[in-house]
């Protein structure tokens, strides 16, 4: 069984006379990574709104199709079950941090916290997530006092601290620098391999898709408009005209045979230019 | 002319953000600003319009001590666009908003008009003159952030991560913008991850570490090999065509074109 599936799903905001999801299937197994990827406006938060169960369930709007979330339809499901199964970091870290700690550690504490753990089981995860996103030395800081990149890396904790079986990941690089979002990445695709942690990526950084995920889909108009294996998809052509930036090393590439040039840049093919 | 002298900043509860940066920034530079998460990219732009004052050293726009300027005078030289929209973006239109901050410098009827409808063209925002901003994607809230700080027309603009969750045409739009900018003389300073914007877009680079900056140069310069080590140390990687070219023995090239460009040379 899928720990994740989308069928038929077209969804649309309250108020809104749009689909921004218009027909869309999608299958997540454990341990699974998936990159989406997209122009700005093609469905993709909504896309993570929907699969992690919170709309309609917590924004309204109207939800067409299925949403499965551990074989369970995500309308059916209480708001704190579908939180352990699903968790998701939003795009803003700052919408995701509670506002109502005073350090670090009890921010990742939170959910935990409101699952009823015990009080060991609560230190034993704060302290395991804090350590896999790298945020050990922020624990007495003040979550509103953080740089935009720290508070990113907090947020992740703090949904890591939940240990859902799918997390929902709305570029959770956004904000970092380059070698933090490289420990992101590997920090995922661990998490993933040692786990079995199912993961739904979004991410404009094709570069980190092209290291983590299994397989690419590229969303359009609130559908797929191309899917597959994550290299193939990557180095499709199609992407540019899709709004999507090509890895670097497919971009230099095609760089290199437009402008003949392409036997010397060849000789560069260690550093990942065979993509 | 912009003058940062030893400043420093200290944080209410002991963290200190910035220790002791000096930095000249001449009128019309394009100037990006690089550095691990944290390393006081954001502290030290806000120095720059007066939202912050260092708890040592000075800065100066134009000769005049900040500490001695109301914010009204250094908003109307130094635009700053925030790294989150969502803590700029107050009004319930897109229009009200671009207009927001001219309206504050004086501007009215036409002149105001005009600047509004220029900077919601630049970033594409044209068509969502009326709608609320937070009906608009994360992205776009981006870009009107933007916009409201263009349109203010200040001789200098600041950034913070401009690129952040735009995809491909966004980038581009971005860079169209700061080109634009240069090209009119106008003062451009960016703190971006984006290292293929930071080496396409900008003429100078500087690199902080722990608040305090560690390089500055041109982008040739910053992301030779010599400074690998030292980019590593805040958690920066070079682009990939520098690393290519230095695998190849070109030299630096942190750009595509510099790149291909190396290669033409060699094989010519």
């Amino acid at each position: 069984m899928s720990v994740l599936e989308l069928s038929g799903v077209r969804y649309r905001y309250a108020g809104a006379t749009d689909w921004a999801l218009d027909g869309l299937d999608l299958a997540l197994e454990a341990g699974e990574v998936i990159g989406i990827c997209g122009a700005n406006d093609a469905g993709k938060s909504t896309l993570c709104l929907v699969a992690a169960g919170l709309a309609p369930g917590a924004i309204g709007g109207r939800l067409e199709g299925s949403v499965l979330i551990g074989g369970t339809d995500s309308r059916e499901l209480a708001p704190y079950v579908a939180a352990q199964r699903c968790g998701i970091l939003f795009q803003n870290a700052a919408t995701q941090l509670t506002g109502t700690t005073a350090t670090v550690w009890e921010e990742v504490a939170f959910g935990p916290r409101n699952l009823g753990l015990d009080v060991a089981a609560i230190v034993e995860r704060v302290g395991w997530a804090m350590t896999l996103a790298r945020v050990e030395h922020l624990a007495e800081r003040q979550p509103d006092r953080l740089s935009g990149g720290q508070a990113q890396l907090v947020a992740l904790a703090s949904v890591l601290a939940l240990r859902p079986a799918v997390l929902i990941l709305d570029e959770p690089t956004s904000q970092l620098d380059p070698a933090g979002t490289t420990l992101v990445g590997e920090t995922l695709s661990g998490l993933a391999r040692d786990t079995g942690t199912a993961l739904l990526v979004v991410e404009h950084k094709t570069d980190l898709l092209a290291r983590i995920a299994d397989r690419v889909i590229v969303i359009g108009a609130g559908r797929i408009a191309l899917g597959g294996a994550a290299g193939a998809v990557l180095g499709d052509p199609r992407l540019v005209e899709l709004g999507v930036a090509p890895p670097a090393a497919v971009r230099l590439r095609r760089l290199a045979e437009e402008s003949g040039v392409g036997p010397g840049l060849r000789q560069g093919l260690g550093l990942g230019l065979e993509a | 002319m912009i003058e940062l002298k030893g400043i420093s900043h200290v944080y209410p509860g002991g963290s200190r953000a910035l220790d002791g940066v000096d930095l000249r920034i001449a009128d019309g530079e394009c100037l990006a600003i690089i550095g691990q998460n944290g390393s006081g990219k954001s502290t030290l732009v806000r120095h720059l319009n007066g939202l912050l004052r260092p708890t040592e050293g000075a800065v100066l726009i134009d000769g005049m001590p900040t500490a001695q300027m109301r914010v009204v005078a250094l908003a109307a030289r130094v635009g700053l666009a925030f790294q989150d929209p969502d803590r700029q973006i107050f009004a319930s239109r897109v229009r009200t908003e671009v207009a927001f901050g001219p309206r504050n410098l004086g501007l009215r009827g036409a002149a105001l008009e005009t600047a509004v409808a220029e900077a919601l063209g630049a970033t594409a925002l044209a068509d969502d003159g009326d709608r609320n901003p937070y009906d608009l994607g994360f992205s776009r809230r981006k870009l009107l952030a933007l916009a409201s700080i263009l349109a203010m027309g200040t001789p200098t603009v600041v950034l913070d991560e401009p690129t952040t969750g735009q995809d491909l045409r966004g980038v581009e739009r971005i860079q169209g913008i700061v080109a634009n900018l240069a090209a009119a003389g106008r003062t451009v300073i960016a703190i971006s991850h984006d290292m293929r914007f930071v080496a396409e877009s900008f003429s100078r680079v500087v690199v902080m570490e722990a608040g305090r900056v560690i390089l500055d140069g041109t982008p040739a310069n910053v992301f030779a090999e010599a400074n690998w080590a030292a980019l590593a140390g805040t958690y920066i990687e070079p682009p990939l065509p520098a690393q290519i070219g230095s695998q190849l023995g070109l030299g630096s090239t942190p750009t595509d074109a510099s790149l291909v460009d190396a290669l033409v040379r060699r094989s010519a």
